[in-house]
């Protein structure tokens, strides 16, 4: 069977992708992209030590936390998508470096 | 055989090399969402990405998150964002880097992460494997019990966010 550790390994690469394309990437969307990678990695943690953690395997808490994640995640894609759409009527670009009427 | 995290196996049984292959696709099309400079090819390589993640889950006997995984992100989400994409003209075809300027720092900082990381999963004594489960519908069965019994308020409240989310995106995007 796989360890744990692998598991953590891949979900640790994933969360340091979404991390690197939520700083680096000039798209908003490229962002949202970084933060559902990490959403993603973090769900396979969770799943990974629901499996793997010491208490009984009927107590389904890791899964259940990892259920509502995804629902979140839906819900936060539909608005930051939304919120993206409605930028780009008003301003015509995405570009977040771009976006800084708030700077002072 | 010698692998990183000091994890010392003899030889990769069936099912760990197949977890390999799976692992090493995952990580792979995760890296390509993030270096892309098409656009809608990082939306590709993220579908990519969430149907390895399933495959993950189902190695992790978690069947009912492996569909829900493609139902949901597959299906709506990576839809969300290939929409999203056509709707707002940003492919930036080589007209300018897709990265900002801040594009070093953040990938120092993402590379010292994920080495801490490791050092993190390798320093903590983790518990020896589970108990093998061969995962069923009486494990599915128990996690609806489960959301409505003891995570019922958690459940109710993300239906109502889920709506209310919905009802914001078509407020926020509609065409005034």
């Amino acid at each position: 069977m796989v360890p744990l550790s692998w598991y953590l390994m891949l979900a640790a690469f994933l969360f340091s992708c979404g991390l690197y394309g939520a700083l680096a990437r000039r798209n908003a969307i490229a962002m949202l992209m970084g933060i559902e990678l990490m959403l993603n990695a973090a769900n396979i943690n969770l799943v990974a030590f629901w499996r793997h953690g010491v208490g009984p395997m009927e107590d389904l808490t890791g899964q259940a936390f990892a259920v509502l994640i995804i629902g979140l995640a839906a819900a936060e894609a539909a608005v930051g998508l939304a919120l993206i759409i409605a930028v780009y009527r008003e301003r015509r670009t995405i570009d977040v470096d771009e976006l800084d009427i708030l700077a002072g | 055989m010698q692998l990183p995290l000091g994890v010392e196996v003899p030889i990769p049984t069936f099912e760990q090399f197949v977890f390999i292959q799976v692992a090493l696709l995952t990580a792979i099309a995760g890296l390509a969402v993030v270096t892309s400079r098409n656009l809608f090819h990082s939306a590709l390589a993220l579908t990519l990405t969430f149907f390895g993640v399933a495959g993950i889950y189902v190695f992790l006997e978690a069947e009912f998150l492996a569909v829900s995984q493609i139902l949901v992100y597959v299906g709506a989400i990576a839809m969300l964002i290939a929409f999203a994409i056509m709707l707002t003209r940003s492919m930036m075809y080589g007209r300018t880097s897709p990265l900002n300027n801040q594009w070093g720092k953040a990938s120092l900082f993402a590379v010292f992460f994920f080495a801490a990381l490791l050092a993190f999963a390798r320093a903590t004594p983790w518990p020896a494997a589970g108990e093998e489960v061969v995962a069923d519908e009486a494990l599915i069965a128990a996690l609806g019990r489960e959301f409505v019994t003891t995570y019922v308020i958690a459940f109710e409240v993300l239906g109502l966010l889920l709506l209310l989310a919905l009802v914001g995106a078509v407020m926020l995007a509609r065409d005034r």
